[in-house]
């Protein structure tokens, strides 16, 4: 699920996995097609690609091994990807940065594919309230990253809160490593789940599955976790409207997701903003072409919308990359992805359910909140510069008040930032501002270094 | 009818904003763009007298040195650092050179301490095992040059300065300028325009020089003064337009580091470009190796407002009397930008100027 930011601010502990050791590729073959991201759409695309006959390079973006946050690690979509004789996988070939004419930067290669599918996916959205800068506050992803691949509890007692049916899988897994969930806070009153029956009745399994996530775990819906402080050696938290203190030792936070669209905005991608979740998200047309030809988009950073989704999104720009090289002609495009187009529009449904069950919150949160935890600016410091300046657009933003120019760029901040500008300003601030970030993460000067091929 | 209306809100623009304000001059700010649009947005803020050879620019420069410290207490965290440069070496046969300049910007009222190579490592602990010496300047000084910009706007503002934002100037006339919408008459028009000075109706030779920094996670105070390599001053004296790259290396109050820059003449050219991003850790790792592992976070580019002789236009347009120039500041408009609003302001009320402008003379193009 692309790159995890939760490790960024200063104090907070570091949840995301290294990539597991292991040779670096020397032997890389000039693909015709490069896969950024090896999740549910980047396997499922490269896949979909090498079936067509292309070859195919995947690479990783981040540091999750296999990407698929939600796949399970047996997942049959991965041994297909790695046993396929035109699917090459690049290990320690992050891609971080991208440029138009579709350059790639991976490790210190340069990469020049024909066509390139981006599924790159999204990270945790946490919307900043007070205290969620303190050690001990993490993000639902990043807990669940540590309880799954490392077995690792992120404490004793955890309190699970934001929105979206995620926190119910992290509360499971946090469960199975021995931790104790005092309860699910759910800011969704989820009664809107009765104005979508449409949705379960398609995928009843997946409300089977919430259900078995829940077993014995409190839920509090209509709840949100409204302020964080220390108490004794670990944190107490306020659960509003209850307006009950609640003593543990983690507080595991998650909003739903961010996409993750800086490779795309800098292969010079249209971005809109999706209506459902208010996500920056890359424009894709119905083969999941985005408006730069050759540059093929699936899963979360078309819009937020889970495994399964983004499986069937990979699928068809697999076909679509494919397609775009010359491999496979209209008919076949249209034939061969009619099915997964199909899966799509389900899927489709019951993300849409999804988003309007669990609405995204937008609010600022008050003066004495951290706003952007890298540089540690709070928002009435934020608040203070913007009218004290006059400051009414981001360029600016960030120039003057350092929000997002700290080591996560904006990923975690970025869209409270927007809230605060709009609210001060009465104006809708460019969100793609935010999204430029030349380097897709932080790289290494030593790599940035080497390499001393083609780079014209 | 206003007494100034200042074309551009970067630094230079803010600089004369408040100068001007600051003598009971009624002033209007146009501003095309948002607030540090502009070059400003993407300086490095470094102040300094170390680059400069005895000549005019270092006049500006200690002029304007005294300014930064004379207006910084009313322009709030500025992040104003008297940090102090260090020039270095890695090649002995340089020393020499390095130390006769020194001398002579001694002679022209700079203060240049000579070091050898392990008095440089006193002060710079991580600097490379291979340096041979340099030359230490206290009076470098560094700022956060957005901040600056928006608070002289905004100390301008207090004094009655207006400054509007996303209102570009179209035309200069006799006796104002012309805004697509409507038109502001002004007694005195200030072009601070930067890079884009010659898009404004008067022929001038500004130029654009390019240039890219980049910045690493914090990693704590791993360098504590400024310190660029001795070629740096020759990149910055040379008019070819290709790619040149003099690492100059520095931490900034965030912990981060910041590394510029490069310079080339390729237009207002805004795609990536990775040799520019190459040469900058190549020269970064080869002045301080732990560098090698700190991860760069961003990397941004801006367009220095380049004039062919290397010296700013500051002063009366040689065919519009009313008009004043005020750009071409290249790689040093943060540090010159005080003296410059003040050079301007004495010129509007018709005060003898502190410095002699004949060098900056616009007429002379
Ligand atoms: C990479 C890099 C590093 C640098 N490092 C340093 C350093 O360390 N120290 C230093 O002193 N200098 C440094 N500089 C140089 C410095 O940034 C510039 O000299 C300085 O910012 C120029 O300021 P300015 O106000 O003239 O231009 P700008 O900041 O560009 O301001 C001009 C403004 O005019 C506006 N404008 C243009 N046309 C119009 C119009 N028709 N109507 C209205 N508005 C208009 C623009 O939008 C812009 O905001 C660096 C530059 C670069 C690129």
């Amino acid at each position: 699920m692309g790159v995890c930011f939760a490790c960024a601010g200063p104090q907070s502990p570091r949840t995301c996995v290294p990539p597991p050791a292991g040779p670096v590729d020397t032997q890389v073959p000039e693909p015709d097609v490069v896969v950024v991201g090896a999740g549910p759409g980047g396997l499922a695309a490269a896949v979909a690609a090498g079936g067509a006959g292309s070859p195919v390079a995947g690479g990783r973006l981040g540091a999750r091994a296999g990407g698929a946050a939600r796949l399970a690690a047996r997942h049959p979509l991965i041994d297909r990807a790695r046993a396929h004789p035109r699917v090459t996988f690049l290990q320690r070939h992050e891609v971080w940065s991208a440029a138009p004419g579709l350059v790639l930067r991976a490790g210190d290669r340069t990469l020049r594919p024909r066509a390139v599918v981006l599924a790159t996916g999204g990270y945790d959205r946490v919307v900043p309230f007070p205290g969620w800068d303190l050690p001990g506050v993490v993000t639902a992803g990043g807990a669940q990253a540590l309880a799954k691949e490392r077995g690792i509890p992120i404490g004793r007692r955890v309190l699970v809160a934001g929105t979206g049916p995620f926190l119910l899988a992290v509360a499971a897994s946090l469960r199975a490593v021995g931790a104790e969930v005092v309860a699910v806070v759910e800011a969704s009153r989820l009664s809107r789940w009765l104005r979508h029956p449409r949705a379960i009745v398609g995928s009843p399994g997946r409300l089977v599955e919430a259900a078995r996530y829940l077993r014995g775990t409190a839920l509090w819906p209509g709840q949100r976790v409204a302020a964080v402080e220390r108490y004794g050696s670990g944190l107490r938290a306020l659960v509003s409207p209850m307006d009950r203190w609640v003593e543990v030792d983690a507080v595991c936070v998650g909003h739903g997701f961010t996409p993750s669209i800086e490779l795309a905005v800098a292969l010079g991608c249209d971005t809109r903003t999706d209506p459902r979740d208010g996500s920056l998200v890359v424009t894709v047309d119905d083969a999941q072409r985005s408006t730069v030809p050759g540059v093929l988009v699936a899963g979360e950073a078309t819009g937020v919308g889970g495994a399964a989704l983004a499986m069937a999104e990979g699928a068809i720009a697999g076909l679509a990359a494919a397609h775009h090289i010359g491999l496979v002609d209209d008919r076949a495009l249209a034939g061969g992805s009619a099915p997964h187009r199909r899966r799509r529009a389900r899927r489709l449904r019951f993300a849409d359910a999804l988003h309007a069950v669990y609405p995204a919150p937008d609010a600022v949160p008050p003066d004495e909140t951290v706003l952007c935890r890298c540089e540690r600016v709070t928002v009435g410091r934020a608040r203070a510069d913007v009218l004290r300046y006059g400051i009414d657009d981001v360029r600016a933003l960030k120039l003057l008040t350092r929000v997002g120019m700290g080591m996560c760029q904006g990923r975690m901040c970025g869209r409270t930032a927007l809230a605060l500008l709009r609210a001060e300003t009465g104006q809708a601030p460019d969100p793609v501002a935010f999204a430029r970030r030349p380097f897709a993460f932080p790289v290494p000067l030593g790599t940035l270094a080497d390499g001393g091929d083609d780079l014209a | 009818m206003v007494d100034v209306a200042v074309v551009g809100a970067g630094i230079v623009g803010a600089a004369c904003a408040l100068a001007c304000a600051r003598r009971g001059l009624s002033v209007v700010v146009l501003e095309r763009g948002g607030l540090v649009a502009g070059t400003t947005g993407s300086g490095e803020g470094n102040l300094l007298v170390s680059d400069k050879p005895p000549g005019p620019e270092l006049g500006l420069a200690l002029l304007s040195l005294r300014l930064w410290r004379e207006w910084a207490p009313e322009l709030g965290e500025i992040e104003l650092e008297r940090k102090g440069g260090l020039i270095v070496t890695r090649s002995a046969a340089a020393l020499p050179a390095l130390s006769a300049t020194a001398r002579e910007q001694a002679a022209a009222g700079v203060v240049a301490e000579e070091l050898d190579a392990s008095a440089v490592r006193e002060r710079e602990p991580a600097i490379a095992p291979d340096v041979a010496g340099g030359v230490y300047y206290p009076q470098d000084m560094q700022v956060q040059p957005a901040r600056a910009a928006a608070a002289m706007l905004a100390a301008a503002r207090d004094l009655g300065a207006r400054v509007l934002l996303r209102t570009p100037a179209v035309a200069v006339r006799p006796d104002g300028v012309d805004t697509p919408s409507s038109s502001v008459t002004a007694r005195w028009v200030v072009n601070a325009a930067g890079a884009w000075a010659g898009s404004l109706g008067t022929a001038l030779p500004v130029a654009p020089r390019r240039g890219f920094v980049m910045v690493t996670e914090p990693v704590g105070r791993l360098i504590r003064h400024k310190v660029y390599s001795a070629e740096y001053l020759d990149n910055v004296a040379s008019d070819a337009a290709s790619l040149q790259t003099s690492t100059v290396v520095e931490g900034t109050p965030a912990g981060t580091v910041l590394i510029g820059a490069t310079r080339e003449l390729v237009g207002f050219d805004p795609a990536p470009s990775h040799d520019a991003v190459r040469a900058l850790a190549r020269g970064a790792i080869a002045l301080f190796p732990a560098l090698a592992s700190a991860r760069a976070i961003r990397v941004y580019r801006g367009y220095r407002p380049f004039a062919p002789d290397h010296l700013p236009l500051i002063g009366p347009d040689p065919r519009v009397p009313s008009l004043l120039h005020a750009h071409g500041h290249e790689g040093a408009g943060i540090g010159l930008a005080p003296a410059t609003g003040h050079l301007i302001a004495q010129s509007v009320v018709g005060e003898r100027p502190d410095l002699d402008l004949a060098p900056f003379d616009p007429a002379r193009f």
